[in-house]
């Protein structure tokens, strides 16, 4: 390829690349996916898969006492606190009776679960966990929420616990209140070029000339590549 | 109304049984050089640029289950391989005491949807392993001889990576390999104290655009998704497409390929397929077939094509078709490294997976295995999805405690939320990929009595790891281990040990799985010829992973690429000369 050629090409790249991801503007897709219902289906789904969400949507497992009982426990594990908010303001309670039905491995073990905990708060106060008071339910959370110290009639309870944790986690920081609060900063066009010198000096770390020299030159990034003959 | 088969189209140069690596570079090169291509593809069509099928740049929350995966993608909702280890009405058999997991992705691209873009050539050594170890077969090829085409391959489709300077990791045609991340500095650190070489990754994808059709990568980190520029190779994306561009392609989706069929002089005349979408039949005339399905699904087609010429199978008077079966070896570990903990948050997704990983360093002769193995790094301050954060508590009572605090493991509340954030991006995984031995006894046959749901044969698998792909996989997890320590970090979990293989994962799901349709010089051992040309059958080719003799411990798409661009102009050159 002679000059002439790779400039023609480059300017040609440049726009192209410019005009696809115009083109097909991921950026605001996103922010319409989030507004709009309908919308919102559109991750790139197949019609078998689309369909599929819609009929595991239209389904119903949990009770809607099991999903209260879902949302006070989910909310004592990710309280609202000054940088986000709780595991109900972002909308886990919904992830997890869509995932249950989704993975129907999780039914017994969660509705089992939830039925324990409902029978520990009988045993203890004569009602329901969510009847209990505050202090009750904290009482009942300190005996199943530290594994590795659990009384041995607690088991059962603590592993149901365990398991809630992670889905109740998993389901508020995949929100977009907790990608925010995790502080992630990627999923959209970027030009990496290193880790940043702040960075670098923390960790007493540079790159070496080798690396440096070796590496995409993040200026060079719209240039066709070419090789010596 | 009976049972007909219809007729589909002209008579064509050449009918290609899959659109992965193999079949797209075949319909690629066999197009551009202006014969008729029919380019069969089992699932439907695919184009990361198109908005409905596009799941680069989504959220996690776009989607119910948060990306987990599910009867339809193995890979979570947003991988752009459509299939998996099961697909309904698609069953598969094993022999009893013996495993294989078979995945299948079928759409335009085939699995080239799905992989993390590693591109390492074979190198001298891998194509000679007889001569050097007495195990396995040599190629009847060198690497002399097809080095060429991986330097065209290089140049056409991209990859980045640098020189080496080692013998069986030979140079190539590079693109800058992006600034290696955080951990990765650390990891490449604690490697040199030790001795294990850590290099800049060799992949596909484009830090620099290397013609005017295709973007340069943007660094999301998610080529596994389907890049909406066509920055990362696919074979939908970037062979598949200039097929098409030629006039000369006929692309025909959701056509699941029944058997090849030939005539009274044993020639092959096309291929019979049922169309998935009206479940009718379908026969499609070439002069030539190509078959590029996969190395076990190609195996299938010529085991299930028997006629008075070849009452075993197509092809398959040396009895080897479906025999030399053999995936890569898999162990993986992780680990957590305290000095990652509380990170300053910036965006490193770079490119997918790993910017630098360890090729194999040692010499076989002095360790009680006969092949090698390399290393794939992970870890980062990905994109949180579903799993994110699960086992918490398996750290938060130990680790990132103040001098003289104790913490119980687990709990709940203001103090949770916060470890969270704290234990962030401070884990590494490691997972070596090694070479196996191809052996006759592992293998995939058609199952006696079972169908699938177009009421095709399926196959029946039977595999067993031997002690060399067994204590390679200890000497993987000794080697993880000793990088964790040299690092300072703490390898989770117990160490994978003898009862379990040292977590040896079970063939077929490292999805490297080759050789059921090999190369030789002899056609009493092998089934095609050096040019991947049927011995028996002389306008019958085979392009996927088939003709693999023996499989190096590197990924075989750049090598499908190569065979099949070499095979690609063969074809061509043959049909010029009308011998065949």
């Amino acid at each position: 390829m002679n000059r002439r050629e790779t400039l023609k090409a480059l300017a040609i790249s440049t726009i192209g690349t410019g005009a696809i991801l115009t083109g097909c503007d991921p950026v605001d897709k996103t922010k319409a996916a989030e507004t709009s219902g309908a919308a919102a289906e559109l991750f790139g789904q197949t019609p078998e898969e689309i369909e599929r969400n819609r009929k595991i949507a239209a389904e119903k497992f949990l009770t809607a006492a099991e999903l209260s009982t879902i949302t006070v426990l989910g909310d004592w594990i990710i309280p609202k606190d000054e940088k986000s908010g709780s595991a109900s303001d972002a909308g886990v309670p919904a992830f997890i009776d869509f995932i249950v039905k989704d993975q129907p491995r999780l039914q017994t073990p969660i509705r089992g679960g939830l039925r324990w905990i409902d029978m520990k708060a009988a045993n203890m106060y004569g009602t329901s966990f969510t009847g209990s008071s505050k202090e009750q339910q904290q009482v009942i959370l300190d005996l199943i929420a530290y594994p590795e110290d659990v009384l041995p009639e607690n088991k059962q309870g603590a592993a149901f616990f365990t398991q809630l944790r992670n889905l109740v986690a998993m389901g508020f920081f995949s929100s977009k209140m907790g990608i925010e609060d995790m502080g992630y900063q990627g999923n959209k066009p970027n030009a990496w070029d290193g880790v940043p010198e702040d960075v670098l000096k923390q960790y007493n770390l540079a790159y070496d000339e080798q690396t440096l020299k070796e590496c995409l030159k993040i200026e060079d990034r719209g240039k066709i590549m070419e090789w010596p003959a | 109304m009976g049972f007909e088969i219809k007729t589909k189209g002209e008579i064509y140069d050449a009918v290609i049984v899959g659109s992965g690596a193999g079949g797209g570079m075949a319909a690629k090169i066999l197009s551009e050089a202006g014969l008729k291509v029919a380019l069969l593809e089992a699932g439907p069509d695919y184009d990361p640029a198109d908005p409905a099928q596009q799941t680069q740049l989504k959220w996690p929350y776009q989607s119910p289950r948060r990306g987990a995966s599910t009867p339809f993608r193995a890979g979570g909702d947003f991988d752009a391989a459509y299939g998996g280890w099961e697909i309904e009405g698609e069953p598969y058999m094993r022999d009893a005491g013996t495993e294989f997991d078979w995945y299948r992705s079928r759409m335009i691209g085939g699995r080239t949807n799905h992989w993390g873009r590693i591109s390492l050539r074979f190198g001298p050594h891998d194509f000679k392993r007889r001569s050097l170890d007495g195990l396995g077969e040599d190629w009847p090829i060198s690497y002399e001889e097809i080095k060429p085409y991986y330097d065209r391959v290089d140049k056409m489709i991209g990859v980045y990576g640098t020189n080496l300077n080692m013998e069986n990791e030979p140079d190539g045609f590079f693109l800058p390999p992006p600034k290696p991340r955080l951990h990765e500095l650390l990891i490449k650190e604690a490697g040199n104290k030790i001795n294990v070489p850590v290099v800049a990754a060799r992949k596909s994808v484009l830090t620099r655009p290397i013609n005017d059709s295709r973007g340069s990568c943007f660094f999301c980190a998610q080529c596994n998704r389907g890049c909406s520029v066509y920055g990362d190779f696919s074979s939908s994306s970037v062979l598949v497409k200039p097929a098409r561009k030629t006039g000369n392609t006929e692309v025909i989706v959701n056509a699941m390929a029944r058997e090849v069929s030939v005539d009274a002089q044993g020639k092959a005349t096309g291929v019979f397929y049922v169309d998935r979408t009206d479940l009718q039949e379908y026969h499609v005339r070439g002069k030539v077939v190509v078959l590029a399905a996969s190395a076990c699904e190609s195996a299938r087609l010529l085991l299930n094509s028997k006629s008075a010429n070849f009452p075993d199978g197509l092809a398959n008077g040396s009895g080897v078709v479906g025999k030399y079966l053999h995936d890569s070896t898999g162990a993986s570990r992780s680990a957590f490294i305290p000095k990652l903990m509380d990170r300053k948050r910036y965006n490193e997704d770079g490119t997918i997976g790993m910017h630098v990983y360890t090729p194999w360093w040692l010499d076989n002769k002095k360790l009680d295995f006969a092949r090698g193995y390399h290393i794939e790094y992970g870890g980062g301050m990905g994109m949180p999805g579903y799993g994110f954060g699960g086992g918490i508590e398996r750290f938060n009572g130990k680790y990132g405690l103040k001098a003289g605090e104790t913490k119980k493991a687990g709990g709940y509340g203001a103090s949770l939320k916060n470890d969270y954030r704290r234990f962030y991006g401070a884990n590494v995984g490691f997972a070596g990929r090694g070479e196996s031995i191809a052996l006759e006894s592992n293998r995939c046959e058609i199952d006696p009595k079972v169908v699938d749901k177009y009421g095709i044969p399926v196959l029946r698998f039977h595999y067993q790891w031997t002690d060399h792909e067994i204590l390679q996989a200890k000497h993987m997890q000794d080697t993880f281990e000793q990088i964790i320590d040299s690092m300072g970090g703490i390898a989770m979990g117990d160490k994978p040990g003898k009862e379990n293989m040292y977590g040896l994962a079970k063939p077929g799901q490292i999805i490297h799985e080759v050789g059921t349709t090999r190369m030789g010089n002899d056609k009493n051992k092998s089934v095609l010829n050096k040019n991947c040309q049927a011995h028996e059958v002389n306008n019958l080719f085979v392009v996927d992973g088939g003709p693999f003799v023996s499989q190096a411990d590197k990924n075989p798409t750049w090598t499908i690429l190569a065979l099949s661009l070499k095979t690609s102009e063969f074809i061509v050159d043959q049909l010029k000369k009308q011998n065949i």
